[in-house]
């Protein structure tokens, strides 16, 4: 496996919307390279004939009636907002002028 | 009267013999003495706990029923939702959540008349074995207050370890319920994954994540276990399986069953005097009838990185929702991305942002394949490992932690050093099965050593009745609790 770069790590850190500081870009290029160096022990294991497992207990298809249920009422759902107006949840600006 | 055990609390309110107050009361006074020095808990209910338990005094001079824990105080890890309390999940950016309803399993309890003392501490999003993760402060082992009470439920633990509560929750995705209880001292059970409802628990690694008791005895865990362990439809993975009869799990059973000693967690890592403690332990077993007898699980070995590239995985897409719109905190900025980020960098605590990196990396393009799609066929080795062992056995056994209690500090800057705490039970929640950890008795410097029993998919009465039989015929438990 290639080793990871402070510019890889930069990357990532922007897909998983986390503005790192300098110190923790540099701590986490150090220390994801060993977990993944330790983790490479998979790599020896041929798997080229088995299944992946993404579902561990075998349900499928689980349906519910199509009805409505009870909801929170909007003054509950909204109660941990950071901003709303009542009715909505406040972002900042989304669309460009 | 702290030290009555769960079941004899609910006997004697049942029977009136003391009140629900005066039980509450006696857990206040109790918290009061320990809790500064033990630090089990973030929030406290004890105001709220004292009404319920006047409500619940009404409620059976009326002569009405009220549940197999009537009066009896649980305390709750704090990332199962709580209507009306804080669930913090030990992080900043949950400081101040309130939830709008209850989890599934404290709605169970309600029905069931216990009172909620307390939210625990945990390491925050329940990633770490040692609950110095948590965002507040970390929770001392009662044993010794200068090492960890173990982790993620940490708080749970150390809370009816200290007897500050006779019964608690916890959740486990790698070991968080069984490490923690093997490091207090105490009993601590993950049923099979889809057993007890994740609604309302906060999502850590979905397909690994499961609730459980963690108690002072076995009889309080079966007891626990048989409220919590329902069928619901509010979650889509609760399994449609009957729960078993409190009877049937309280009828201890050893004679006969056929014990796997697992070879792969008595190696490497494991330390003598863990590994000479469990053996000695199950000579127990063995004098009461057991047929006891190694077995081989060859893929174990690939356990811990397998687990460490799925659950970050599944941590990274869970922990998307904390984008500072809906609920808890958010730092603002100019725009909506640098809000995210900004939320995201000040809300969350160092490991929490390198496993939400760890996963995010294995789910990338390009490396997808080599990490997130190789764990997950190597854990379908791993759990057919599993079924081919219990071809031959009933139970197989373990230690629960291959390391004694360490202390504060030791572990905290090495994360790979601090994953490794988890080799014995990471396995369990791989291949989805059930699993409590259970004192093997006290080391050379008196700390407990934990054992783990493992068994068949929602066979959870088998493994009880063992654990039971274990309890029964070891002479020196259930521990007593240290003198704080």
């Amino acid at each position: 496996m290639p080793k990871l770069t402070k510019e890889e790590v930069e990357h990532v850190a922007y897909l998983a919307r986390l503005s790192l500081s300098e110190e923790e870009k540099e701590m986490f290029t150090e220390q994801l390279n060993r977990i993944l160096e330790a983790f490479a022990k998979l790599q020896e294991l041929p798997t080229e004939d088995v299944e992946p497992l993404s579902h561990i207990i075998p349900l499928q298809n689980v349906f519910a009636e199509d009805e409505p249920g009870k909801c929170l009422p909007v003054e509950e759902a909204l109660a941990n907002a950071p901003d709303s107006d009542g009715n909505f949840f406040i972002v900042p600006r989304i669309i460009e002028d | 009267m702290f030290n009555l055990s769960a079941k004899e609390l609910a006997e004697k309110i049942k029977k009136k013999e003391v009140s629900p107050k005066e039980v509450v009361s006696s857990f206040i006074k109790r918290i009061e003495e320990v809790e500064p020095k033990v630090r089990a808990y973030i929030t406290l209910t004890l105001e709220q706990a004292l009404k319920e338990a006047e409500e619940i005094e009404e409620r059976l001079m009326r002569g009405e029923d009220v549940g197999l824990l009537a009066g009896v105080p649980i305390a709750i890890k704090d990332n199962i939702c709580t209507k009306g309390i804080r669930t913090t999940c030990a992080s900043r950016i949950l400081e101040n959540f309130v939830p709008p309803y209850d989890a599934t399993v404290i709605k169970l309890l309600k029905e069931a008349g216990a009172i909620i003392i307390g939210k625990t501490n945990m390491d925050e999003f329940a990633m770490g074995s040692s609950t110095e993760n948590s965002a507040f402060f970390p929770t001392h082992n009662p044993y010794d207050l200068e090492r960890v009470p173990g982790g993620s439920s940490g708080g749970s633990a150390a809370a009816v370890s200290a007897r500050e509560a006779p019964l608690a929750l916890g959740s486990d995705t790698g070991g968080s319920i069984r490490q923690p209880a093997s490091f207090c001292g105490i009993v601590g059970f993950k049923p099979t994954y889809g057993r007890v409802s994740r609604y309302g628990l906060v999502a850590f690694a979905s397909s690994l994540d499961q609730i459980g008791p963690l108690t002072a005895n076995v009889e309080d865990c079966a007891l626990l276990f048989h409220i919590i362990g329902r069928y619901d439809e509010m979650d889509s993975t609760s399994a449609p399986i009957p729960t078993p009869s409190l009877e049937e799990m309280l009828s201890p059973k050893v004679e006969g069953v056929r014990i796997g000693l697992v070879e792969e967690l008595f190696g490497e890592g494991v330390e003598e005097e863990v590994r000479e403690g469990v053996l000695k332990a199950v000579r127990y077993l063995e004098e009461a009838g057991a047929f006891v007898d190694w077995v081989s699980l060859p893929h174990l070995s690939y356990a811990l990185p397998c687990y460490y590239i799925i659950a970050p995985s599944e941590a990274s897409s869970n922990l998307a929702r904390y984008d500072g719109v809906k609920y808890g905190l958010r730092v603002e900025a100019d725009g909506i991305i640098p809000m995210y980020m900004e939320t995201r960098r000040k809300g969350f605590g160092t490991e929490v942002k390198r496993r939400i990196m760890l996963g995010t990396y294995a789910l990338s393009a390009g490396y997808y394949d080599a990490y997130y799609l190789k764990a997950l066929k190597v854990r379908a080795l791993i759990k057919k490992d599993f079924d081919e062992a219990f071809k031959n056995f009933d139970i197989l056994v373990s230690p629960t932690s291959p390391i004694p209690p360490f202390k504060i500090g030791e572990k905290i800057d090495d994360p790979l050093k601090m994953y490794m705490a988890d080799i014995c039970t990471i396995p369990v929640n791989l291949a989805a099965l059930p699993a409590i950890s259970i004192p093997a008795g006290l080391d050379s410097q008196g700390l407990p050593i934990g054992m783990q029993f493992i068994g068949k998919p929602f066979e959870e009465a088998e493994l009880l009745r063992l654990a039971l039989a274990y309890e029964e015929a070891n002479p020196i438990l259930p521990l007593h609790p240290p003198r704080l």
